[in-house]
This record gives structure tokens, C-alpha cells and sequence, in this order.
């Protein structure tokens, strides 16, 4: 969590990941930060998420990410 | 007899198409009459109002009615200065001081944002204006006496002193524009349109004039929807869309997902794409789920009203290749300019400069900035001829295309966006607690990336800097430094901030 965690706060580091759960809905995510979140969990975790996984729901929040991070580490 | 006026377009398509959509997004569409309709209104409005060769400030969500709007600042004999509802104050304050406009046509969701700006003039919401019935003997005195060198738009791009630029064009450059862009593309009356870049800049000028010109369509894509592959293409293929003139990026996040696994564009038949190199491993993707498709690599400066330069892919690429830039359009020369003055000859680098009829007005209400770079030709010195100097350097390779090679300046294409970093520089040292500091691009990562000193923390910078720049141009990685690197002269030293840069990544 705390990679992830890091990654994210180097996107955008006023904000408290702890307690966000709509990244996309408010808009603090735009599709640059979703290409670079993408690309760094690739490399830090070795997980590629799939088209069908990048939809708002999983990228709400910094829980709704690890969640998909642990499963896609599981399926593999 | 010979075209002279933008809205031309719209005569002849409003008597063959009056009941097409023209204009629409997820949820709302507009035929060709009701823009006719309401746009000639808005026209009227104006002109009753006593506004006329002025600027008029559309400060609107991204919708229909705001290309209505557009279209009717011109049938008023105004030009339009598009304002997105996502600038930060500070920038949109920069651009009014420069305008002083009289007035502005906002909406529901910018009406309460337009009363707090500084502004003396008047702010009419576009619902209110646009049922005003259309006078049709204004509207022809205005279309008499109109000219061709009479401007339609001005749009704001960075500037490297921190103020932005106002770049103006006139109905003749957009025509000859707009004429080229179609004979290359191909566009007619089936065409598709799926509008991907801001209304506020120059690029939505291919799918807004053609789509008037040819009585086509366009869809004004979400911009959500470029941070979902799957839900975009879905998009794609449920209102058929079978063009699009995208950034590369746009384009790239589609492919680098593997979305083509789960859904493929069923109806795209027209590619184009432009404002950055698009790394070749991608570009195979795409060529391969549409090997029927023409896929055309656009480059143009604004300056020069949007593209003057195209190459239609028809041979293989190697991955470390790059897409050419091709050569001009019709009507449109390109000058490859050695430090002398004199032209490069092949395998030579030159700067990339304009000439022809595609050159915009300049930059408003700023004499020097544009005799810096609009320049009489250095290779006529028998009568007065203004060329274009982008600033981009370019060479012709072996088979005589043009192939961009990199910036004079620091000037840099970001996500489509140009950007100057002495912009986001100025706004930065700008801020209370801040000594100094210096911006660098890493292009492979394709990241913004600032180094500071001084006694305020990187996310206290973040958040201040969202108040004064637009998002594209807010650093992606922000590093304190406890000095700044200078040359002996005491100037910022990029170099060696670059290096810094690329020691840390290394470790």
C-alpha cells in the first residue's frame, strides 16, 4: 500500500489518500495521472491492469486501486 | 465568385441539410437549422447591442451551444475568444486585461463564475440571446461589409513571460485551412466527426468548419472518456464515428491498454493525429486493428491557424523511427532557415518557417512579440512578405520530407499542449516562500518536472500553483533543492539541473 500510496502523492500531494474516495468524480484525476498510475503500478508491482479494469470505479480512491492490485496479483 | 467569408459554408449546407444533426454530445443534439436558427439570433442580438468589431468572450461548458455561439459572434461581425470553465482565475484575469472586452455570453454553469471576474462590460447567458429573432437585413449589411482579413477568433497560447499570448485569425486564413485540411483528409457530408481537443484552441477548427462546409457531423466526445479506453471506444462505435483528429496521446491510451482485446473501432476509416511523435510500438496497433484506415500525421503551428504541414503514412516504420512531418499543404510554403538566413540544403537543420496565406493576424494587442516572429521573408528583399518562424528546428531527410528535430527555445509539447516552462516558471517564483526555481521536461516519461528552493513544501506549491495554471501545465514531480544550480553567470543552469534529474532517475 505505502508504493502505491507514494505514487500517487508524487501525482498530487495536497491530497489525503486516507480519507478520498472520489478521485474521478471530482475530477482530481484527469487521464494523464490514469496513464502514469497505470504505468507505475505496472512497474512497482508487476501487474498490468486490463482495459476492462480502467473504469472510475477502481480508480476512486487509493483503496479501490490496491484492492484491484491484489487482485490482479492473485490471478496471476 | 471567390469565398470570402466563413459562414459561406453554412449557406449552401443549411438548404441540403437543414434536419441533419450537426452538432451534439452524449445526451443533446442540434440540427443544422437550429445552429442556423440561433446563431444568426445571437448575430442580431450584437449587432442590436451595438457590439461589432470586437472581441466577444464565449465563457461556456463545452457543448453545442457553445460552437453556436461561436458561429454567431461572426454572424455579428465580432470575433470569439473561447474561455474554458476549467482556467484558474488568474490566467483568465491575464487574458481580460489584454481583451478589455465589452462583453461575454456564458451559460448556467459559468454565469455564477463570470460575476466575480473584474470586468466592467456586460454578461448575457446564451439561452437568453439565442431565441432573439433573426433580422435577416442586419445580417446581410454585416456580410457586405465584411472583409476576408477581418478576424473570427482569437485563442490563448503560452507565453514565456508568464502572459499569454493571443493569437488572431482571419476568415482567409481559416478558408484556405479549412479547403487543404478537407482535399487531404477527405472529408464529405458522411462524415463523423468525434471532437476530442478543447473548443478554446485552434485544433477543434477541423471538425467545426468541414462539419459546416460539408454538412457532416460532430460528436464532442466527454472528457472523461479519455481516461476509460474501453467506455471511449464504445462511445466510438455507438454513434459511428469514422474520423478523428486526435493528440497522440488520445490515441496512444487507447493502444498501451490493450483495449483492442476487449472492443475495436468498427467504423474509423480516417486517422489523424499531430502535436507529438507517436512512438511507432503504438502506432503498429492501431495499423494493425484498422489496415484499411488512413492514418495522416498533421503538424502546424498556431500561428499558421492550425496545420500546415501533413504525411499520410504509406510505408513501414522501424521503432525507432520517426513519423515525417511531410511537407506543406497547397498554398503553404515551408522555409528550413539556417542561423544565416540562408537555407539549409538536405540532411541540414533549419528552423521550420511559414509562408502563405495560412499565416494568422499575429498576437493581439502585442506589436512586439509579433514582429519577433512574424519577419519579413529574408530571401525577398524586392517587396514586403511575412513569413512565420515556429521556432521548431526541422531537416529534410533522404527522401526530401520534413522531420521535426526539436525546439529552439523551451518551449515543449506536452499531452498535445504547448507549453512554455518559462511560463510555469514565472508563476512559481510568483509565490510567497519561493527563492527560486527551474522547470525541465523528461521527454520519455513525458513529465514536467520542477526543482525549487525556498521555504514552502512541495505540496503547499502544488496547491497554489492550481490556482494560476491551467492543469496541463502544473509539474508532474516536484523537488526541493536547498540551492539552485547557476552558471557563472549567475543565470538558472537547466543543464545541470537536467543532469541531476537523470542521476536520481538512474539510482
Amino acid at each position: 500500500m505505502e508504493e502505491l500510496l507514494e505514487i500517487l502523492r508524487d501525482l498530487h500531494p495536497e491530497v489525503d489518500y486516507d480519507t478520498c474516495d472520489t478521485l474521478i468524480d471530482d475530477k482530481i484525476l484527469d487521464s494523464f495521472d490514469i496513464v502514469s498510475i497505470i504505468s507505475e503500478i505496472s512497474e512497482q508491482y508487476d501487474v498490468t491492469i486490463p482495459a476492462e479494469d480502467i473504469i472510475p470505479e477502481n480508480f476512486n480512491s487509493a483503496q479501490a486501486l490496491y484492492e484491484l492490485i491484489e487482485r490482479l496479483s492473485d490471478e496471476d | 465568385m471567390q469565398q470570402t467569408n466563413i459562414l459561406e459554408y453554412f449557406d449552401e449546407t443549411i438548404k441540403k441539410y437543414p434536419d441533419k444533426t450537426a452538432f451534439a454530445n452524449e445526451d443533446f443534439e442540434m440540427t443544422f437549422s437550429e445552429v442556423y436558427k440561433q446563431s444568426r439570433g445571437i448575430g442580431t442580438f450584437l449587432f442590436n447591442n451595438g457590439y461589432t468589431h470586437e472581441p466577444v468572450v464565449i465563457f461556456m461548458e463545452k457543448h453545442p451551444k457553445m460552437i453556436t455561439a461561436f458561429f454567431g459572434t461572426v454572424y455579428g461581425g465580432c470575433y470569439y475568444v473561447p474561455i474554458d470553465a476549467e482556467m484558474p482565475e488568474t490566467r483568465i484575469e491575464l487574458i481580460f486585461k489584454k481583451l478589455t472586452p465589452r462583453v461575454i455570453i456564458c451559460d448556467d454553469t459559468t454565469y455564477e463564475q463570470a460575476q466575480s471576474f473584474s470586468f466592467e462590460g456586460k454578461i448575457y447567458k446564451y439561452d437568453d440571446i439565442a431565441d432573439t429573432e433573426p433580422d435577416d437585413n442586419i445580417l446581410s449589411d454585416i456580410r457586405l461589409k465584411a472583409l476576408d482579413t477581418d478576424p473570427i477568433y482569437i485563442v490563448f497560447t503560452s507565453g514565456s513571460t508568464g502572459m499569454p499570448k493571443g493569437v488572431v485569425a482571419c476568415h482567409r486564413s481559416v478558408i484556405d485551412y479549412i479547403e487543404n485540411l478537407s482535399d487531404v483528409l477527405k472529408f464529405n457530408s458522411e462524415t463523423v466527426f468525434a471532437n476530442q481537443t478543447p473548443l478554446y484552441f485552434d485544433a477543434c477548427l477541423k471538425e467545426l468548419y468541414p462539419t459546416l462546409k460539408f454538412g457532416a457531423t460532430t460528436y464532442l466526445v466527454p472528457k472523461s472518456y479519455f481516461m476509460f479506453p474501453v467506455k471511449l471506444v464504445e462511445f466510438l462505435n455507438e454513434k459511428k464515428i469514422n474520423t478523428v483528429c486526435w493528440v497522440v496521446s488520445a490515441l496512444t491510451m487507447i493502444s498501451a491498454f490493450n483495449t483492442f482485446k476487449t472492443v475495436t473501432p468498427k467504423y474509423l476509416h480516417t486517422i489523424a493525429f499531430g502535436s507529438e511523435v507517436f512512438p511507432i510500438k503504438q502506432f503498429r496497433k492501431w495499423k494493425e486493428v484498422l489496415p484499411e484506415a488512413r492514418f495522416i500525421n498533421l503538424y502546424g503551428p498556431t500561428e499558421c491557424t492550425g496545420m500546415c504541414c501533413y504525411y499520410e503514412v504509406n510505408r513501414e516504420f522501424e521503432l525507432d523511427e520517426h513519423i515525417p512531418v511531410g511537407g506543406p499543404f497547397k498554398n503553404t510554403e515551408i522555409l528550413l532557415l539556417k542561423d544565416d538566413n540562408t537555407l539549409a540544403g538536405e540532411g541540414e537543420e533549419g528552423e521550420i518557417c511559414v509562408r502563405g496565406t495560412s499565416l494568422t493576424l499575429g498576437y493581439y494587442r502585442d506589436f512586439e512579440k509579433t514582429n519577433e516572429v512574424f519577419v519579413q521573408n529574408p530571401l525577398n528583399d524586392r517587396y514586403p512578405e511575412l513569413i512565420y518562424r515556429t521556432g521548431d528546428i526541422g531537416k529534410l531527410n533522404s527522401r526530401g520530407e520534413l522531420m521535426f528535430v526539436s525546439r529552439k527555445d523551451y518551449q515543449i509539447k506536452h499531452m498535445g499542449h504547448r507549453i512554455e516552462l518559462g511560463e510555469i516558471e514565472f508563476n512559481v517564483n510568483m509565490l510567497d516562500g519561493i527563492t527560486s526555481c527551474g522547470a525541465i521536461y523528461d521527454k520519455k516519461k513525458e513529465k514536467i518536472v520542477l526543482y525549487y528552493a525556498g521555504d514552502i513544501e512541495s505540496p503547499e506549491l502544488v496547491s497554489m500553483l492550481k490556482d494560476k495554471l491551467p492543469r496541463y501545465m502544473i509539474p508532474n514531480k516536484v523537488i526541493k533543492l536547498d540551492n539552485m544550480p547557476l552558471t557563472p553567470n549567475g543565470k538558472l543552469d537547466r543543464k545541470k539541473l537536467q543532469a541531476e534529474y537523470e542521476n536520481n532517475k538512474s539510482k
